[in-house]
């Protein structure tokens, strides 16, 4: 399955990155990212899984290199602005996704900042509420939330905006059995769906993605071995 | 502090807590002018009555609001110690070397009735909403963003500060701290002040950055808007009548 480059929805060329008085992240990282791919990404702890996410989506800036997305190269904050209305990212701590007092508002953040009308944002909350099995969660406060049920409407609050590519960071960090099913249920539902994870749970990304890459010593590589 | 940022008030079914909040805002609002730039002891004794009524339909407990006002009358009891005798005015009462004023007695009582009536009226008004009510309340009255969003988002800090406060001192207690007159126990609790300081603020970042990634550019909007009842507008009018009355009061 060899595919042209200029079709990568995310195309990072040469990327170096480094945090202030620590050594290089990233050195010369190449990596490209094709829609309709479902990829797991493993690597050790501290060898930048959540940077490069970060980086993706304009929030961390690159020393070198080059990152396009959707066919045009992002580098100020403007250009990402449309990069994160097409790319979900669901933070690792759902305290940092959730601000809003009740479930319903923090889930019609996202689609009401995409300028959707009143009746779009309840038709999608709705439809989000229900397809990730929250529905009666409306009402709900926000910080009263158990911590499953934190994480899963911080996806909601994600999914609801409808993205082209969804990156999940850590998804099934702390959850017991029953939840991480039903994630990996809602994400084999939308089989169209593009995504990159984070995890170090090996049994969750061999029922959700097709191929896996390593972070290692700052590259990027597909990798066979689970 | 705490009782306020968890909105204790807020929980409730009377009147006042079903009253729209844009309604809520406006009559506090007019209350509180009227009673600042009032002179009049009729109008003042009538609105300290007023307020007090509007909290006795809130149904809290007594017990609670006392100690609330008891916050506010604490400084206002340092007014108390100073007025009276540093107050220009007739002398009535001489104690030792120094002089109590008429004017500075009638001064004192003004400011203490005004504020009193002011927070009671705070109280019944204000803190039967939520926060978020009256930060979407007051963005449907066309207030400026800035100060909205500054107003949310002071609050919403405001919690998390106390929820990292919560986190650490829970750390250092599970580890045998005990707080002593000695060097150690200031150090630790530097260590906790700066370290709250530190993380609340990475945690507002990440926040932020949250924010952005769900596509926000300076503007939220709102997804429930009030439907106005008819109740609220025959309170509502009540109120604001109410509040004339005094004002016309001789």
């Amino acid at each position: 399955m060899k595919k042209r480059e200029n079709e990568a929805v995310i195309k990072m060329a040469d990327l170096s990155f480094a945090y202030p008085s620590r050594d290089y992240v990233f050195k010369k990282l190449n990596f490209n990212f094709f829609q309709g791919e479902r990829i797991g990404l493993v690597g050790s702890n501290g060898s930048g899984k959540t940077t490069l996410f970060h980086l993706m989506m304009g929030l961390l800036h690159p020393a070198e290199g080059k990152i396009e997305i959707f066919g045009k190269e992002r580098k100020t904050e403007n250009d990402f602005i449309e990069v994160r209305e097409r790319i979900g990212l669901v933070f690792q701590d759902p305290d940092d996704q959730l601000f809003s007092p009740t479930v319903a508002e923090d889930i019609a953040f996202g689609p009401l900042n995409l300028r959707k009308n009143q009746k779009e944002t309840q038709k999608i909350l709705k439809e989000t509420l229900e397809a990730l099995s929250l529905s009666g969660f409306e009402n709900r406060i926000t910080y009263n939330l158990s911590y499953g049920e934190k994480r899963l409407v911080s996806l909601a609050t994600v999914w609801a905006m409808q993205p082209e590519v969804l990156l999940l960071d850590e998804p099934t960090i702390w959850l017991d059995e029953e939840t991480i099913a039903k994630i990996v249920q809602i994400l084999n539902s939308q089989p169209h769906l593009s995504y990159i994870i984070i995890s170090h749970d090996k049994q969750f990304l061999k029922k959700t993605t097709d191929s896996i890459y390593l972070l290692n010593k700052g590259k990027i590589d597909r990798t066979l071995f689970l | 502090m705490i009782n306020v940022i968890k909105e204790k008030f807020s929980e409730g079914d009377s009147i006042l807590h079903s009253l729209d909040p844009r309604v809520k805002i406006i009559v506090a609002l007019l209350f509180s002018v009227m009673v600042a730039v009032s002179e009049k002891y009729t109008s003042l004794s009538g609105a300290l009555l007023f307020a007090i009524g509007t909290v006795a339909l809130t149904g809290l407990r007594t017990k609670e609001i006392i100690s609330r006002l008891f916050m506010v009358n604490s400084f206002i009891f340092l007014l108390w110690l100073m007025l009276p005798f540093t107050f220009p005015g007739k002398n009535i009462y001489t104690l030792g070397s120094l002089n109590i004023s008429q004017e500075g007695i009638r001064y004192a009582l003004l400011i203490t009735i005004k504020s009193n009536s002011i927070i009671l009226s705070g109280i019944a008004l204000l803190s039967t909403s939520s926060i978020f009510n009256l930060i979407h309340a007051l963005r449907h009255l066309y207030f400026p963003d800035k100060l909205t969003q500054l107003f949310f988002f002071t609050y919403r800090y405001a919690q998390t500060i106390h929820s990292e406060y919560i986190r650490l001192n829970n750390a250092i207690k599970i580890r045998g701290f005990k707080a002593q007159t000695n060097f150690h126990t200031y150090r630790t609790y530097a260590y906790l002040v700066g370290m709250m300081l530190v993380r609340s603020y990475d945690r507002s970042q990440r926040v932020y950055q949250a924010m952005l990634c769900r596509g926000f550019k300076g503007k939220f909007w709102t997804l429930n808007h009030f439907a106005f009842k008819k109740s609220d507008l025959v309170t509502g009018a009540i109120m604001i009548s109410g509040i004339i009355g005094l004002v016309l009061l001789p």
